[in-house]
């Protein structure tokens, strides 16, 4: 399917230089786009299609107000909405009822479509791939050239099919799924890849699921991860604002089902996992490969035989103030978030009101919940999910990337200890000091409930949460 | 983008792999619009350490970077690549790196040299051994040498090599092919999305 996509796509082909890319949508936001306009601006430049190019405000804009108080923060805020008026690009500001986090709103406008490709300032592009787009995160300077181009020099990547067999065991999400995988093969396994997700756990999952498997997809180093469209997709694109038309539907349905791989097509690299020995997972480091299961426990450093994990293993306990040989489910929590490009849409919302209805967040910790999305937002206020998050304790907010990037006034204090449905768990990526545990929204949930990292199923068993210090005496 | 053809420069070996894009810029730094000034918050998270490479006198004037694999995995910030060269670094050595960090490298005038892990390693100890020592990329050459003994070949892209030798403009390159663009949308099918019709 890439190979197909590309080759569509693919404007020029050069033996002694990278083919050249059609850019069928452009998302941009304030944070990696400044500098490129600057350059249009420096060259007498303009952006070639505006009208396959879409903004919004997300990254660093805060969740609680629309008034833009940081002034560093504001002046790009500002700045971008100065450059999407001099060069005709429609943005959605804070507060508009399209604004949301960039990889929310493409696939819930209908802007993501199988066959497209896909670009975007933010390593989290490879989202879009869900619905069977070729989508990757791209920097700075590859905006600009998307903005004066609308195409980009790439390098034709290599293929890796991942074949998930059986079925999710109950309980247990996509997320956990991207973690055990992540896991397996280690932050840089799928470096020069682009992914094709499939096998029968793949497709029993839902749109919004396969979101959070091809958005984690950056985290085991592929730069795109996708799946190929089938009535799922079809289903979810169906009637959306900017999908295909009824009258064009069948045109749509056909080109879209074209693009699926062959029957015996092959691939550089193949993985397999069997979905039914998924559990729910949770990290321990400080990269999204250092994971265990819940049920398990800190793992030593002396378990890792190769000497640069060992190492990595040492000084990630060592930032997470964790010892080894305790157990998950005894580390205690100080923030939990719900939220992100990986976890803020409304199916992630619902498994968090499902846990959440009719009980109350720990005594001292403090539960975020973030829609994704302006969209999402307003979709749980009818479904009533926010009466429901909000009677547990937990603060309702509105969209954006807010405590994934530690760079809006969403952050977790420095020593602190967050549960959180977002991506990294990088030293300091939700704050300076802060210690960041990857988990799913239902096991989130779960976590704000009993004050320690916890599935579900672990709150009843403990009526009374009694937390344990995971800190060194 | 300033041409790339031969430096020498102090090479400071960091012992670490995996070292995300958080890690060299966090992305409370991220909040500029311009794209000098980035080099305050280089490795922040280390800065305060007197252990750290660069607070030692010897590497503090480093520009050259040896570091473990995986080198700028995690997000897209091109900003982590204008921060170490408002550092004064021109390359970064690793036996592998994050796929958008090399590409972002690659488009701002940084070089990204690959070299398997136990020539990093014999690096590292060079570095080590010889504090300040310098090390010399001929990009021309494709060598990487340091001393009397170290004189590794690297693969790099031939496109690549030629924008960063003649320091060309990558758009420039592309509007050449303005009809083929052209050509291209007027056959786009009809069915893909526009944000509006114009």
């Amino acid at each position: 399917m890439v190979e197909k996509i590309w080759n569509r796509q693919a404007i020029v082909r050069g033996d002694d230089q990278p083919d050249l890319l059609y850019i069928d949508m452009h998302f941009v936001h304030e944070v990696s786009s400044p500098q490129a306009f600057d350059g249009l601006r420096a060259k007498g430049r303009s952006v070639r299609r505006p009208d396959l190019t879409i903004a919004t405000e997300d990254h660093n804009v805060p969740t609680d107000t629309l008034e833009l108080r940081e002034p560093t923060g504001r002046l790009q805020v500002q700045t971008m909405r100065r450059n999407c008026l001099e060069f005709g690009v429609t943005l959605y500001r804070l507060g508009d009822e399209g604004q949301g986090i960039v990889h929310v709103i493409g696939p819930e406008t209908g802007l993501t479509q199988p066959g497209m490709v896909m670009v975007c300032g933010d390593s989290h592009t490879s989202t879009h791939g869900a619905l069977g787009a070729l989508a990757f995160g791209i920097g700075t300077s590859e905006v600009e050239h998307v903005l004066a181009t609308q195409t980009l020099p790439q390098q034709r990547p290599r293929t890796m099919v991942v074949t998930v067999t059986g079925r999710l065991p109950l309980g247990v999400s996509a997320k956990d799924l991207a973690l055990v995988l992540i896991a397996r093969v280690g932050t840089g396994g799928g470096q020069g890849f682009v992914v094709e997700y499939r096998g029968e756990a793949i497709t029993a999952l839902s749109i919004e699921e396969r979101m959070t498997l091809c958005n984690m997809s950056i985290e085991w180093g592929a730069r795109a991860g996708l799946v190929g469209p089938d009535q799922t997709t079809f289903a979810y694109l169906r009637g959306r604002r900017f999908a295909p038309s009824d009258e064009l539907w069948a045109e749509a349905q056909e080109y879209w089902h074209s693009l699926r791989t062959d029957e015996g097509a092959t691939f550089d690299e193949e993985i397999e996992l069997d979905a039914s020995s998924v559990v729910p997972f949770v990290t321990w480091g400080t990269n999204p490969g250092q994971g265990v299961a819940l049920s398990d426990v800190v793992p030593s450093p002396d378990e890792f035989t190769d000497p640069e994990e060992r190492s990595a293993a040492q000084r990630a306990l060592s930032y997470m103030d964790l010892t080894p040989g305790t157990r998950m489910r005894d580390v205690v929590v100080d923030t939990v978030f719900i939220g992100s490009c990986t976890n803020g849409r409304i199916e992630d919302l619902r498994a968090a009101a499902e846990v959440l209805r009719g009980r109350r967040v720990a005594d001292g910790v403090r539960l975020l919940i973030v829609p994704g999305s302006m969209a999402v937002k307003r979709q749980a206020e009818e479904e009533g999910l926010d009466e429901v998050f909000v009677a547990a304790g937990a603060q309702w907010r509105g969209a954006g990337c807010s405590m994934c990037i530690g760079m809006n006034p969403d952050i977790v204090g420095p020593g602190e200890r967050t549960a959180s449905t977002s991506n990294r768990n990088f030293e300091g990526r939700q704050g300076p000091g802060a210690r960041t545990h990857l988990v799913s929204p239902a096991v989130a949930a779960a976590t704000a409930v009993v004050g320690r990292l916890s599935a579900p199923a672990d709150i009843d068993a403990e009526k009374v949460p009694t937390p344990v210090s995971a800190a060194r005496p | 983008m300033k041409p790339f053809v031969v430096h020498e420069g102090i090479g400071a070996p960091l012992r670490m792999s995996n070292v995300d894009t958080d890690q060299i810029l966090p992305s409370r730094f991220l909040k500029r619009v311009t794209r000098s000034g980035f080099g305050d918050g280089l490795f922040i998270g280390w800065r305060e350490s007197p252990d750290f490479v660069l607070n030692r006198p010897a590497y503090t004037h480093a520009t050259v970077l040896v570091a473990g694999t995986d080198f700028g995995i995690g997000s897209s910030r091109e900003a982590a690549v204008w921060a170490l060269q408002d550092y004064g670094f021109r390359a970064v050595i690793a036996p592998r790196f994050g796929d958008i960090f090399r590409t972002n490298a690659g488009k701002s005038g940084l070089v990204a040299v690959e070299l398997a892990e136990s020539k990093v390693e014999r690096l590292w100890d060079y570095c080590e051994l010889n504090p300040g020592a310098t090390i010399t990329i001929d990009l021309e050459a494709r060598t990487v040498m340091a001393g009397d003994d170290i004189k590794e070949s690297f693969m790099i892209d031939d496109y690549l090599r030629r924008r960063l030798l003649n320091g060309l403009d990558e758009i420039a390159i592309t509007l050449t092919s303005g009809d083929a663009i052209a050509a291209f949308e007027s056959e786009r099918p009809r069915i893909k999305p526009r944000v509006f019709e114009s």
